[in-house]
């Protein structure tokens, strides 16, 4: 049994949460399973070629639009709160990314997965599985319809649990750009003791994974809405040209 | 306009049901008359297998262009589309069924793009996997001119099986530590 407590984990969250940037610190102890999962070297300097800023493209045979709705995968309504996710996925240069794939997974209202290893004792819901893709239209926007996932606890330390997430897969325009993450709700009391979220040091860029309730989007007496946009880092064929002429100029 | 980007986080323990799907890592049928197989292991800081490693292969045809055609996600056994998707088993290995790239540029060197996910690591990695037998363009090849020679070993597959197989091991930390790249991102 993890005998490590919250409070101690909660100590060494906040002596290793110097000032960082944009992403995630790749060894942050806390996050026990890093440990020896991280690269100890810096990495690679490398000028991106061709394959390197594409990606693949997805058309109608890959996703069926009915996909997107993660409640009407089974005979019944799943249980829990039924809401809209959506937003755009954009680049750094806030030009919609078009056509591309998204795909979600995430645990259910009792933050239970339909995966052999979570041995989380929460009911199972019979009509929820909680995988779900879309393509971004000619706009950038995805929207998918699920059930809000509750949190659950995961034995990185004694009573650790996550704040409730859904994970995101997105594919940009490029290689370079290529994105796993999860997106988390508005005012979670977990935040604070969670060391995958805290592994964000830098408060600004953590706050850029919370989605934002949004009346706009829920569907009357049907969902409740979340907006949460997504932007993509790193180089593709557009972008790189436009950094190589700025080199030029100078 | 520069707007700050979107955070990674780890892929979790849980993205088997939901990202593998059926015959991701074949980019060809195995009876492809050229099909190569790239395999290996995906390894820890202790040398441990990764069981919960997820990886993607991004790549060029024969002729070293690139593909755009649909049809990653719904295999019809005839369409290349240069991209494929693996999961690591229960012994930290992969296999992607696949077609040996072409170089970009004649003289240039032929190489695979991967990105690395696993429970465990906070934000994906990307690397390249070199084909072997292209000593000229591999002494050329601008990246690896850059590194040293055990960091360039890191990226060299090995022939197997008479050229059948591909070999090329990840090793996320420690000795043999993959060499990972960035290009130009924020981090
Ligand atoms: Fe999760």
């Amino acid at each position: 049994m993890n005998l490590i407590t919250q409070d101690e984990i909660s100590a060494e969250i906040a002596a290793a949460s110097t000032p960082g940037g944009p992403q995630p610190r790749l060894d942050f102890g806390p996050y026990r399973s890093s440990l020896l999962r991280h690269p100890t070297k810096d990495l690679r300097h490398a000028d991106p070629e061709t394959i390197e800023l594409v990606s693949p493209v997805f058309g109608p045979q890959d996703v069926d639009p009915l996909e997107a709705d993660l409640t009407i995968q089974h005979g019944g309504e799943p249980i829990g709160e039924r809401m809209v996710v959506t937003g755009r996925v954009l680049d750094g240069d806030g030009r919609p990314v078009p056509h591309q794939l998204v795909e979600v997974w995430q645990a259910n209202a009792a933050g239970r997965y339909i995966h052999q290893r979570d041995q989380h004792p929460a009911p199972i819901d019979p009509h929820f599985t909680g995988v779900g893709r879309c393509l971004t239209d000619a706009d950038g926007t995805y929207a998918f319809t699920t059930i809000k996932p509750g949190p659950y606890p995961w034995k990185n330390h004694r009573n650790a649990w996550r704040p409730a997430h859904i994970h995101f897969s997105v594919f940009g325009r490029a290689f370079t750009q290529r994105l796993v993450t999860q997106m988390y709700f508005p005012g979670d009391p977990l935040f604070a003791l969670d060391p995958i979220y805290q592994a964000i040091t830098d408060e600004a860029a953590r706050d850029r994974l919370v989605a934002t309730y949004d009346h706009e989007v829920t569907r009357p007496e049907w969902s409740t809405g979340y907006r949460w946009d997504i932007v993509l880092d790193g180089a593709d064929a557009v972008r790189f040209e436009a950094h190589l002429d700025e080199e030029d100029d100078a | 306009m520069s707007l700050p980007p979107t955070p990674g986080q780890t892929v979790g323990p849980f993205f088997g049901y939901a990202l593998p799907f059926e015959r991701d890592s074949e980019l060809v049928p195995a009876s492809h008359p050229r099909a190569v197989r790239l395999h290996g292991h995906v390894l820890d800081g202790a040398g441990d297998p990764v069981p919960d490693a997820l990886l993607e292969l991004w790549q060029l045809d024969e002729d070293g262009m690139v593909v755009q055609a649909h049809g990653s996600l719904h295999r019809d056994g005839y369409t290349f589309t240069g991209w494929g998707r693996a999961s690591t088993d229960r012994a930290g290995h992969y296999q992607l069924v696949t077609l040996r790239p072409g170089a970009e540029e004649p003289g240039g060197a032929a190489f695979f793009s991967l990105v690395v996910f696993a429970r465990g690591l906070l934000d994906r990695l990307h690397t390249r996997i070199y084909l072997p037998g292209q000593d000229d363009a591999l002494a050329a090849d601008p990246l690896l001119g850059t590194l040293d020679d055990r960091d360039r070993a890191t990226l060299l597959a090995h022939d197997e099986d008479g050229g059948a197989s591909l070999r090329f091991d990840v090793r996320l930390q420690g000795s043999g530590e993959t060499a990972f790249l960035r290009y130009g991102r924020s981090s």
